[in-house]
């Protein structure tokens, strides 16, 4: 592999001495001169017809300075994707859940705002809720939007390959059922913003969010403003996991409030209003059909869906397609159909969750197959060694393996773990289990149809030389991304990584989609490597002329200027720049022409030194309708090893290690890839044990907080053995692509698997709580005995 | 009605007037600008509030300010000597135990409480110690490898 200097290393990042220390600036840290404070109305009812609002008491409290409604928002529709624009700030007509958004005030303290908000007078006629996917698509069910009758708000409808002619080639074909329970991204920082109107029209709002020019873009359409006066930028952000990924209402609201009062407006999600503005992962139920011929070929795959979807669209129609088109990879498969629908229901609308639609289509499909390579006789490692694309490989939807180390994978996670000795051979109450996964490396297309950039990214030399300051807008969520361009930009211009500055995060930086379908390594990676790129060929140029030498043998390494023909003089250069810095302490001495003396030069022959960069992916796709979503430039893979421990008295499932092996390309900061590994286990954990939202018949949410929605703990987590599987992709900066969300794809069915060996007992539904285990083996006890009365 | 409180915070001595019902994470946060404290819940379940009081760590959301009446607060800020970092922000820097950072100070403090009582805490003390305090990001795995360096001195 190729020698580099900064990247493929273990670099501290660069923002946690700050993290570390309190002195990192998160929105909630913010206080401006003059600013209020806000605080929202919502529904307590999951569907209401709304018939009146008088706020005039609210308006007469002293200290409110703003309060507004449906009125005086302007009833813009909104959403994610254009094509379901299905939500308004503040409803209208009706509340479609319990905690939809109905008005918002603006007053001098908290306390008084939430005061103001007790005393808005709603008339509200309850009208019945759906709940369910089944009530929701009852004949003559409420209906919640009255574009989509039977509540059915998004349908897909795929066949790739002749899904009859192949099965009817099969030996073996099962079918299996599998349903998830909606899950909260629970990042430790609930949303928050600061919206700032000022009196030339321009607005700026602060916010907690992965997508900085989707909300821009969002703020500018329904609040009416050219997108040119909206200023959107984040600080550090404490998690996203998609609960950020699209604009909320909250941000909608401190943006009108600060029109409206003309001062700034902060407003904070308490951590129930997290979970009501909800967008977590959709419920699915799938069904799947898999054949296979002897040997363990996977001929046919038949894939039905339901997404229990909520009350708006969201990521929706997304989430759907994505949870047909990206189950058929790793493997090669000849035939496969998809039928999925996203259906409406009175409940908090659910969204993009890290892992985007496929986790559990992933879990439902890995379990099937160490169904089917039980029923063959086969080991699962082998069945999926078998069926694995390779690099090259074109999948039956038309997604293009440009570098694929799925093998490394497996085979990594195999040894690693003494698969060979362990699987079967542990005692009852022990059990070892695998899975593979795969993930784009970024969304091929933007939400919005568009031929813009997805990515710009300007590297802007200080006139000392000294320094150059990256800038980009895309989103450090704390993923590592501030630290990742900068080592990108850094070993691109060839200067150490803290001769580097990075700022990102903010429209005012230019256009980067934002932190989603792990996009950013590979697409703002390749912009600020092209931008980086550039200012070091603007520097070289000036060099050449300066010193009458070609080019291309000058080079800039480790912050030095590098000389290929040999020695140089640049004496007079030295000189120069000496002149200009006399009594300055830190003038260059060594043998060397420094970095820092030639960008000096460059300055002086050219003014400011900006290297600009932008990237947009080739296009991609097959023709089909819904061919977009899947696409990516490049794909991850993965393969997970879970050891578990189920307590056959209690049903408890203890982790007692896992192994994970993921295909990063090459890795650009190695520590931040095993940290995305491990916290993307982290979540997987979460779900396959106990993560579930909860609500009652009344569409009230029951568990609203961290203490009865419970996540990981350290004393959950076992002991993560991170593999990293390098594979030099094509289409990736120095041969980078995704981490952060594919690595969460095999671990809910590594461990459904590890608890099957644990227990002879298959799960299909999550999550794995003690009592549904519990309740398994009793069953399965009570049928051991019951069959054994029989013989 | 307001109350006088003195608490030492950060080795510093203050006098202040508050609110009967201020909570210690809003005296901090807000009253004294201390925002390297977080909050993220309020209700005293996620620890990313969570500060020294008189050497242990407890949620700040979840006491009140006037219990810290004559008893002293260390917060995140509070921990830096003229050397620079202390021994537990370094590892959590330098074994990239840190990625939204949300939960760190919160961590530390936890993971402070706990080495000053244990200087040689084996893995199981270490999680049980920092299992009141969240962390949605890292898996807890390098944060826990951190805190085992401070520990056994290793680096
Ligand atoms: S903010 Fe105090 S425990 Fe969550
Ligand atoms: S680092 Fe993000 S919550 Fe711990």
């Amino acid at each position: 592999m190729t020698e580099y200097q900064v990247i493929h290393s273990r670099a501290s990042r660069i923002d946690a001495p700050d993290k570390a220390t309190g002195r990192a600036k998160f929105v909630d840290d913010i206080r401006l001169p003059g600013m209020l404070y806000g605080a929202l109305l919502q529904s307590p009812f999951a569907h209401a017809r709304i018939v009146n609002i008088d706020t005039s008491k609210a308006k007469r409290l002293k200290g409110v300075k703003a309060v507004v409604t449906a009125e005086d928002a302007g009833q813009v529709k909104y959403g994610v994707s254009p094509a379901r624009y299905d939500e308004t700030l503040f409803c209208f007509e009706k509340a479609r859940y319990m905690g939809d958004e109905i008005a918002a005030v603006a007053a001098v303290d908290l306390e008084t705002a939430l005061e103001a908000v007790s005393l808005i007078d709603v008339e509200y006629e309850e009208l019945p809720a759906v709940l369910t996917i089944q009530a929701a698509m009852a004949e003559g069910a409420p209906v919640l939007h009255d574009e989509f009758p039977r509540n059915v708000g998004a349908e897909v409808h795929h066949e790739f390959g002749d899904i009859q002619a192949s099965l009817a080639e099969c030996d073996l074909v099962r079918t299996d059922t599998f349903q998830s329970k909606k899950q909260d991204s629970a990042a430790i920082e609930p949303h928050g913003c600061v919206a700032d109107y000022n009196l030339r029209g321009y607005l700026t709002l602060h916010t907690a969010t992965q997508v900085p020019h989707y909300v821009q873009r969002t703020m500018a359409m329904v609040l009416g403003l050219p997108v040119g006066k909206v200023r959107v930028l984040k600080h550090y952000v404490g998690g996203g996991f998609g609960g950020k990924a699209s604009a909320n209402p909250m941000e909608m609201s401190a943006c009108l409030l600060s029109m409206k009062s003309g001062r700034p407006v902060k407003m904070n999600y308490t951590r129930e209003q997290v979970f009501l503005f909800g967008r977590g992962r959709h419920q699915f139920t799938h069904t799947l059909t898999t054949g296979v011929k002897k040997d363990g070929t996977v001929m046919a795959l038949k894939n039905e869906c339901y997404l229990d979807g909520g009350a708006y669209s969201s990521f929706g129609i997304a989430t759907v397609y994505y949870a047909g088109s990206l189950l058929g990879g790793p493997y090669k498969i000849r035939s496969m159909q998809y039928d999925g629908y996203r259906v409406y229901t009175n409940k908090p609308a659910c969204g993009a969750q890290r892992g985007h639609g496929g986790v559990i289509a992933r879990a439902a499909w890995e379990q099937q197959l160490d169904m089917i390579a039980e029923e063959l006789g086969m080991d699962p490692v082998d069945l999926r060694l078998k069926n694995m694309m390779n690099k090259g490989d074109i999948s039956c939807n038309d997604l293009y393996m440009s570098s694929l180390g799925m093998r490394e994978c497996i085979e990594a996670v195999r040894d690693q773990s003494d698969w060979k000795k362990k699987r079967g051979r542990l005692p009852k109450g022990k059990g070892i289990g695998m899975a593979c996964g795969f993930f784009v490396s970024g969304a091929g297309y933007p939400i919005y149809r568009s031929e813009t950039f997805h990515c710009t990214a300007m590297v802007k030399l200080s006139e000392d030389g000294g320094t150059a300051h990256l800038y980009t807008a895309s989103a450090e969520i704390g993923q590592g991304s501030d630290t990742t361009f900068g080592m990108i930009a850094a070993e691109a211009l060839g200067v150490p990584l803290d001769m580097i500055r990075v700022s990102s995060g903010d429209t005012d930086f230019g256009v980067d989609l934002g932190a989603y379908s792990s996009r950013q390594t590979l697409m703002t990676g390749h912009a600020v490597k092209e931008a980086a790129e550039e200012a070091k060929r603007q520097v070289l140029e000036v060099l050449s002329d300066e010193l009458k030498i070609p080019i291309d043998v000058i080079d800039i390494q480790d912050g030095f200027i590098v000389f290929r023909n040999g020695l140089v003089d640049f004496r007079d250069l030295r000189r120069r720049y000496m002149k200009e810095h006399r009594g300055w302490t830190d003038n260059p001495t060594g043998k060397h022409l420094t970095f820092k003396e030639g960008a000096r030069i460059a300055f002086l022959s050219r003014g400011t030194i900006i290297g600009r960069g932008k990237y947009r992916p080739r296009p991609l796709g097959g023709q089909y309708k819904g061919a977009a979503v899947g696409t990516s430039p490049a794909y991850g893979c993965s393969a997970q090893v879970v050891e578990v421990t189920v307590d056959m008295e209690t049903g408890k499932i203890t982790l007692d290690r896992m192994n994970d092996a993921h295909d990063c390309g090459v890795a650009i900061n190695r520590t931040s890839v095993e940290g995305q590994m491990q916290g993307s286990l982290s979540m997987g954990v979460g779900e396959a044990l106990f993560e579930e939202v909860k609500f009652d018949e009344k569409g009230k949410c029951l568990n609203p907080n961290l203490a009865e929605y419970k996540i990981p703990t350290a004393l959950d987590m076992p002991y993560i053995n991170p593999i990293i599987v390098e594979t030099n992709e094509p289409y990736g900066p120095y041969g980078a692509k995704e981490v952060g969300e594919g690595a969460i794809m095999p671990t809910i069915p590594a461990i459904l698997n590890a608890v099957h060996d644990a227990t002879g007992i298959r799960f299909h539904e999550l999550p794995l709580t003690p009592e549904r285990v519990f309740m398994a083996i009793k069953e399965k006890e009570a049928k051991e005995t019951g069959g054994d009365d029989q013989t | 009605m307001k109350t006088l409180i003195r608490i030492t915070v950060n080795h510093e001595e203050r006098e202040l007037a508050i609110e009967p019902n201020m909570t210690l994470v809003d005296l901090l946060r807000d009253e004294l600008g201390l925002t390297g404290t977080k909050k993220g819940c309020g209700l005293g379940e996620c620890g990313a509030c969570t500060v020294l009081l008189d050497g242990k760590p407890v949620n700040s959301c979840i006491v009140l300010a006037m219990e810290a009446h004559e008893r002293e607060v260390v917060t995140i800020e509070g921990l830096e000597t003229d050397e620079g970092l202390h021994p537990i922000q370094r590892a959590f820097v330098e074994k990239g135990a840190i990625q939204c950072g949300f939960c760190s100070p919160g961590m530390i403090l936890s993971a402070k409480g706990l080495l000053d009582q244990h200087p040689n805490p084996d893995e199981q003390d270490i999680r049980k110690a920092i299992s009141g305090n969240l962390c949605r990001c890292t898996g807890y795995q390098k944060i826990v490898e951190a805190i085992q360096s401070v520990a056994t001195g290793t680096k």
